[in-house]
């Protein structure tokens, strides 16, 4: 398992250094920052002396250099919105993400397991239907409208949670059930898709001629197999995850990465948009690699 | 194997042998009109395809014109609505009902012009790296594979900040965003069919192996193109109505769902019909299209089937 | 004599699929005395394999048993409650299965999936099914039992993975063993290590066996009564002297005639053109209709019905009906 954890990690350094490069692109081909950091009566003179001192003048793969070094200290540059480092920026507004997230993941697992167990097993039956139904409408509702439709509902109508920021538990509610109940309709699907399959084992047969309850022939011998290809798929989808996260978090005015992120996008400012990235693209090779040692832990025939 | 399946099985090819095969067409209908929600998805998406195409003949006001009497009517069933607006007007007094069908056309447009960039690409790719293998292969996959890192709204929001937010940009991006499942659909159809024997063969006494795999390529990735491509116009819809809503999508006096729930959502607290009635066109239309693509995986790539 | 352990009176298992109903087992009647042993034979599709587990009450959707009773100990199966049934399986009744490679949970351990089902049906504790399980795992001749108990079944070769199964079966003595096709998956040379090896461990305990198989090699070895399926159907049943010297239906003529024998070197096996017609395909006449070499005209228009010849040879076929009228 060690060995396994250093290769995983070093295979880890290569992505990144792709990512950072990809990103440096398209921050070189974005242009001009200095337009937008400077009034705009200002005279081509300082417009010219900005370019000079913030190194723009440079060719390509000077520029690049000095990005790579300042990402070696983890340096993304200065926001010129906020007129400070950008990292830190990003680091801060990274809890609120990151409760969110967790929040909609707990809500999507504890609606996505027992409800995809329950539907294989009852094929076809009125919840099955019910189910299978509520995950492909699921999937066809934006994630931002539902978002809405809750506010409508809960906070407009009802007056149950505030409508929108973060703060107490009754902040957090709306947002991870339209988050979470979004990752639950994929992950319903598939759990009950791998269960169907898994359901017609020859061992799930054996373990029935054992004269085992169902309820232990369901949770014991069917789901841990069922899981394997849910945590693979679930853990290749957490960019999506992310995705998510940024279009719930516009809605629900959260303060967290992604509406920084799309704030940043809007004002173009390239500082806090690569860290941003790059603390993203880093969370989801993190979970991929989280997802690497379940997948380990849960399969004995696995070998690295 | 089962043994409930392999009864079933048998007692399938009884049937299928027994039955006289009639006309691709006919057999086809018949396999749609026996599926119920394939039916509803087709007649839902051939609906939303008309009312697209007849927009301005449907419409029955001006989608952009704007009347400050008539601001903010709610729909005319509940109170204070009026038979002029079915579905109510906005904040400049525009006609929901209008609004919502000329924003079917951009849906439409977008979400099928970016499938087919992201296919042609796609096909593209896959052909390049599944015939000539080795290190091109080899770069092309890896290049797949960071695609698949980044989360695509991401990779547009970045893109579409750079370029400004255009319709062109924005089929661009969602095109450049789906090309990876087409490449790997397409290397993965070539690498197969250059192991089997008679490419082999042929190729041994001279002839070129590129027409033998255009040949037996195709049949082979239709089905499954077909199946990917409708599913992802689908997909698109939804990215594309999401990066209106950000506000970096479709730009007004474009009209797109996206956009139109974007402007409605300051008002929820007041006027909920200005944000609940594009996201029900969004869902209806989606649904209706993720219903036809099950329905031709079912139809034409029992693979696929799980 | 004794009184019957297992006794099958006319079950019918028919699939509801979507292109109608399919009876998979039509009319099936025998009976197993404690401690004998059985065969059923047939090819694949004959319906041996939905009998076993029609009696072992694991017949899922779309299947059912529709008719007929599976008397255990003089209790019918078909109408007992699920508690009940469970508490039988595994334990009175067990079974082992064909591919010894997929029916063992590959996320477990061997020790962990037999003890499950003795602390299961013996109330035994962790600790006392451990040590029952490495016991159960040296009778069936695995070497370095204690090691086995804690490996997943994946490092286990076919011929081990069979006698861990073996072994889970036998776990908890019970009265009736069913061996679903137990040494198809496996080597040759292995096979007969296995069926010994299940013939000597039933021994001790009286345990009556019911084996599935399509191969008569196996049936000389070690069956007392032979009862042949085809299409759904019983078409000879009679004890395994009598089935090898004076086999009756053209079907187990031909199934015979297959089967290499070292006694007589032949120069040329011979086999039954065709396979077994999928169940419900033919609605008038003899089943083996299709097949048959001997068919009349009466065998495409009535069915002939399973008939007594001795006390212990019942055949269904019409040849033999005309034979005991010319007597």
């Amino acid at each position: 398992m060690g060995k396994f954890l250093i290769r995983r990690l070093l295979q880890i350094i290569p992505v990144l250094f792709i990512i950072s490069f990809v990103v440096f692109c398209l921050v070189f081909v974005a242009g001009d920052p200095v337009a937008l950091m400077l009034p705009e009566d200002a005279s081509p003179e300082d417009i010219e002396q900005l370019r000079e001192s913030l190194g723009l003048n440079e060719p390509f793969h000077i520029q690049y250099f000095t990005y790579m070094l300042g990402l070696f200290q983890l340096d993304f540059g200065e926001s010129f919105r906020y007129g400070q480092s950008a990292l830190p920026i990003v680091l801060e507004r990274l809890p609120a993400t990151l409760e969110l997230a967790a929040a909609s993941m707990i809500v999507a697992i504890v609606i996505a397991i027992p409800l995809g167990i329950w539907s294989a097993t009852k094929k076809n039956s009125p919840l099955d239907l019910l189910a299978t139904g509520g995950s492909v409408l699921w999937k066809a509702m934006p994630n931002f409208w539902l978002g809405i439709m809750l506010i409508l509902l809960f906070s407009v109508t009802l007056g149950w949670f505030p409508v929108s920021g973060r703060g107490n538990f009754s902040h957090l509610v709306l947002p991870a059930l339209t988050l979470g109940t979004g990752i639950a309709a994929e992950m319903t699907r598939l759990i009950r898709s791998s269960m169907l399959e898994i359901l017609n084992q020859d061992y799930i047969r054996t373990a029935k001629s054992k004269g085992i309850r169902d309820f232990y022939v369901v949770n014991k011998h069917a789901f841990r197999n069922a899981l394997i290809p849910v945590v693979t798929i679930t853990a290749l989808q957490t960019s999506t995850v992310v995705g998510g996260t940024l279009i719930t978090e516009t809605v629900f005015s959260w303060p967290g990465l992604g509406q920084l992120l799309i704030q940043a996008v809007n004002t173009r400012d390239m500082a806090i948009v690569q860290a941003s990235v790059f603390i993203i693209a880093f969370f989801v090779i993190l979970m991929n690699l989280l997802a690497d040692i379940i997948y380990k832990l849960l399969d004995p025939r696995i070998k690295y | 194997m089962s043994v409930n399946s392999q009864l079933q099985n048998q007692s399938q090819t009884i049937t299928s042998s027994t039955k006289q095969t009639p006309s691709f067409f006919v057999r086809w209908l018949r396999l749609l009109l026996k599926s119920k929600t394939g039916t509803i998805g087709l007649i839902i998406v051939l609906a939303v395809t008309l009312v697209a195409i007849f927009a301005k003949s449907l419409a029955p006001h001006d989608p952009n014109l704007i009347n400050p009497a008539m601001m903010l009517k709610p729909p005319v069933w509940a109170d204070g609505g009026s038979s002029a607006h079915i579905l109510g007007t906005d904040n400049l007094g525009r006609d929901i009902l209008s609004r919502i069908i000329y924003g079917s056309q951009i849906s439409l447009a977008v979400g099928i012009s970016a499938v087919a960039l992201a296919g042609a690409i796609g096909v593209f790719v896959g052909l390049i790296a599944g015939y000539y293998g080795g290190l091109i292969d080899n770069i092309l996959m890896r290049l797949v594979d960071s695609f698949l890192a980044i989360p695509t709204i991401l990779f547009a929001l970045v893109i579409l900040s750079i370029f400004g937010p255009s319709v062109t940009t924005l089929i661009v991006v969602l095109g450049i965003t789906n090309w990876v499942q087409y490449a790997r659909l397409v290397r993965g159809e070539v690498l197969s069919i250059k192991e089997r024997e008679f490419v082999k063969a042929a190729k041994s006494i001279g002839v070129r192996n590129n027409k033998i795999i255009m040949k037996h390529l195709l049949p082979n990735v239709i089905s499954p193109f077909i199946v990917i491509s409708t599913l992802s116009v689908a997909t698109t819809i939804i990215l594309e109505a999401s990066l209106s809503f950000l506000g970096l999508g479709i730009q007004p006096p474009t009209i797109s769902w996206g956009g139109i729930l974007s402007d409605g959502r300051d008002y929820i607290a007041t006027s909920w019909w200005l944000a609940a009635f594009p996201g029900m066109a969004i869902t209806i239309t989606v649904l209706a299209i993720i219903f036809l693509g099950d329905w031709l995986r079912d139809v034409l790539d029992p693979r696929a089937n799980n | 004599m004794a009184e019957a352990l297992l006794e099958i009176k006319d079950l019918k298992t028919y699939f509801h699929t979507e292109n109608g109903v399919v009876p998979s087992v039509d009319g099936v009647s025998f009976s197993l005395k404690k401690g004998e042993t059985i065969a059923i034979v047939g090819e694949s599709g004959s319906g041996k394999s939905v009998t076993s587990l029609s009696i072992m009450g694991l017949i899922g959707s779309p299947g059912k048993i529709e008719g007929g009773e599976v008397l255990f100990e003089g209790q019918d199966l078909t109408t007992m409650s699920k508690r009940n049934m469970r508490k039988l399986r595994g334990n009175d009744i067990a079974m082992i299965f064909q591919e010894p490679l997929t029916s063992l949970n590959p996320l477990f351990t061997v020790g962990n999936q037999i003890s499950e089902s003795i602390r299961l049906h013996q109330k035994a504790s962790k600790e006392e099914a451990k040590i029952k399980s490495i016991e159960m795992l040296k009778k069936v001749g695995i070497p370095r039992a204690e090691k086995v108990y804690s490996s997943y079944p994946h490092l286990l070769s076919g011929g081990m993975r069979q006698r861990v199964m073996i072994a889970m079966a036998l776990s908890c003595n019970p009265k009736l063993l069913i061996a679903d096709e137990p040494t198809t998956a496996l080597d040759v040379t292995i096979q007969a290590q296995i069926l010994q090896l299940m013939k000597n461990l039933t021994n001790e305990n009286d345990t009556s066996i019911m084996l599935i198989t399509h191969d008569l090699g196996v049936v000389a070895e070690m069956v007392d009564t032979v009862i042949v399926m085809y299409a759904g159907q019983v078409v000879e049943y009679t004890d395994v002297f009598t089935l090898f010297k004076e086999p009756k239906h053209p079907y187990t003529k031909g199934l015979l005639d297959s089967t290499p024998k070292i006694h007589e070197l032949k120069d040329e096996l011979q086999s039954i053109e065709g396979t077994v017609p999928a169940p419900g395909t033919i609605t008038q006449g003899c089943k083996f209709q299709t097949r048959c070499t001997r068919a009349t005209a009466k065998c495409f228009v009535e069915e002939p019905e399973l008939k007594e010849l001795s006390s212990n040879h019942k055949v269904r076929c019409w040849l033999h009906e005309q034979e005991e009228v010319a007597i």
